[in-house]
């Protein structure tokens, strides 16, 4: 039970909106801790688990690429694209984005995206652009528009990947399926992910469609 | 082999170029903090393999206590929107080409590289093709957009380093919570937490196992930040001697829609931090949580959509 402390610091840092790294470094310490290490352990412990994790870090090597691009103009560049395409709406321009995610994913490519690579450059500017043909947007309406730019890369891609059958959560589905005496084929779990896919994209497009309202209506308040 | 070092060292220098460059900014009197911080994840990238581990786990410490006094980075060194503009105009679509070549340089990477063999061994680990192929992807389009603005490396650790000074902590809270997931690995928490739910619900009902299942994956990925934790915890506690091995659920349906359940969790969480606070941070929104607060509709909808088709089908074969 003990060692449940760590949750608790986590909940409570969180909630009492501490740093998330220093609630996240206590709750690895008290942890260790309640596991019954000793101190100078449980440091060690916490620079071992951070140096065996360095694999996420990869990821940010795309950061120069993107910050000079920026440099170069390619959120302008989104922009026009989209001042020039008539009835691109913020709600359509994230439809659209949503389709190339999840179709990509159900093939495996769920590198074909991102919030580094692909929000921030390209689909909240253009998200943005969209709704500021109507006139400038108040800094509200622009955190809304971007967290939902965000949101369809998420939901797009959780519920897309699921679907290709040599994707991480299938394979660990297969592997403890059989360490348990199950023996099953990665279609036949990729095929019961299909429903959920049709589902997400339904949902989250109707909720890109209100938005759009939503959008329209504070224009006509205007 | 090329494994992981080379890659590892490959992103330590980039942070370190990137502490470097606030070092030197003078017109910064906090600049140490953010120097040190950059520095100090830089040495764990470059040199983690080697340093004993109470080393590393000293330079995580000095990160946790600089993150929370504050990072306070300087002004950033880049151009103003009306440069931008102009240089639009100019570069038009072909902007779009490097960042394109990324993901194109990735795929194509995870196909062929495992192809590539002297005498039968991989030259490639083959568990690590797709990180060797995203950091060659990453090179690659750094060439070319070095090419397309005719400009050089120094700019390139400059505008790198603008885009980490917009997340700052938040670009190292992803694998501080995977280290987590491990030190929690090692105390045994999640057969704590299964134990506590399986003991205290009564689960006499197929329908009362089965949402038990499916919001246990939901809460249980909310805490650990992963379905991939939950997953064998909940279902080696609920799904398979229970809605399996009790009432004759079919395992298929059960796993895969029990995984869906746990992804609308990782959709609900800070614990999450790359899919939830990452984005929120690089895209400059000043409500930390407004990412999950637009997924959660989303989120509940798919849960309970996940729950009914479980209870309908599950069953029945």
């Amino acid at each position: 039970m003990l060692v449940l402390s760590g949750i608790a610091v986590v909940i409570l840092g969180f909630a009492l909106r501490f740093n998330p790294l220093l609630v996240v470094t206590l709750a690895g310490i008290v942890t260790g801790l309640a596991a019954g290490f000793d101190p100078l352990t449980v440091v060690a412990m916490l620079g071992k688990a951070f140096v065996d994790n360095r694999f996420i870090a990869v990821a940010w090597l795309v950061l120069p690429v993107i910050g000079l691009l920026e440099r170069g103009g390619i959120r302008e560049r989104a922009r026009t694209l989209i001042l020039k395409m008539h009835g691109a709406t913020t709600g359509r321009v994230l439809t659209a984005y949503f389709v190339l995610r999840q179709l990509t994913a159900t093939l495996g490519l769920t590198s074909l995206g991102g919030h580094v690579q692909m929000v921030r450059p390209v689909i909240a500017p253009m998200a943005e652009a969209a709704a500021e043909r109507d006139g400038p947007l108040d800094d509200e309406t622009r955190d809304h528009i971007r967290a939902n730019a965000a949101a369809v890369d998420n939901i797009a891609v959780f519920f897309g990947e699921d679907v290709f059958i040599a994707i991480g959560s299938i394979l660990l589905i297969q592997g403890f399926l059989a360490q348990n005496g199950i023996s099953v084929t990665p279609p036949r779990i990729a095929l019961w992910a299909i429903p959920t896919a049709v589902l997400a994209f339904v949902i989250h497009n109707i909720r890109l469609w209100l938005l759009d309202r939503r959008l329209a209506r504070r224009k006509a308040a205007k | 082999m090329i494994g992981l070092d080379a890659i590892y060292i490959a992103a330590g220098l980039m942070f370190g170029a990137f502490a470097g460059s606030h070092a030197l900014d003078g017109s910064n009197p906090r600049r140490w903090r953010s120097a040190v911080f950059w520095g100090c994840f830089a040495l764990i990238m470059i040199a983690g393999s080697w340093l004993p581990h109470l080393v590393s786990g000293g330079f995580v410490l000095v990160m946790a206590v600089l993150a929370t006094i504050g990072l306070k980075p300087g002004k950033d060194i880049t151009t103003d929107t009306a440069t931008r503009e102009t240089s639009a105009a100019k570069l038009r679509d072909r902007l779009f080409l490097p960042a394109l070549a990324i993901p194109a340089v990735t795929v194509i990477g995870t196909l062929l590289l495992p192809l590539w063999r002297i005498g039968g061994t991989p030259i490639i680990d083959p568990k690590q093709v797709t990180l060797v192929s995203l950091a060659i992807g990453a090179m690659v389009g750094l060439g070319l957009a070095l090419r397309l603005l005719r400009t050089n490396v120094t700019t390139a650790a400059h505008e790198g380093r603008r885009l980490v000074d917009a997340m700052g902590w938040a670009a190292v809270l992803p694998q501080m919570l995977a280290a987590l997931g491990g030190i929690f690995a090692i105390a045994g928490v999640g057969k704590v937490v299964a134990t506590l739910a399986t003991d205290h619900i009564p689960m006499d009902l197929p329908l009362i196992a089965v949402v038990v299942y499916t919001t246990g994956m939901a809460i249980f990925t909310i805490i650990m930040g992963n379905a991939f934790a939950a997953f064998p915890v909940m279902t080696a506690g609920i799904g398979l001697p229970l809605i399996v091995g009790k009432f004759g659920g079919y395992p298929v349906i059960m796993s895969a829609l029990g995984m869906l359940s746990g992804f609308c969790g990782t959709l609900l969480t800070p614990m999450a931090a790359n899919f939830n606070i990452v984005p929120a941070a690089i895209l400059e929104l000043r409500d930390r949580n407004a990412v999950i607060k637009v997924q959660a509709p989303t989120a509940f909808l798919l849960l309970f959509c996940n729950t009914v088709m479980m209870a309908l089908f599950v069953f029945h074969r």
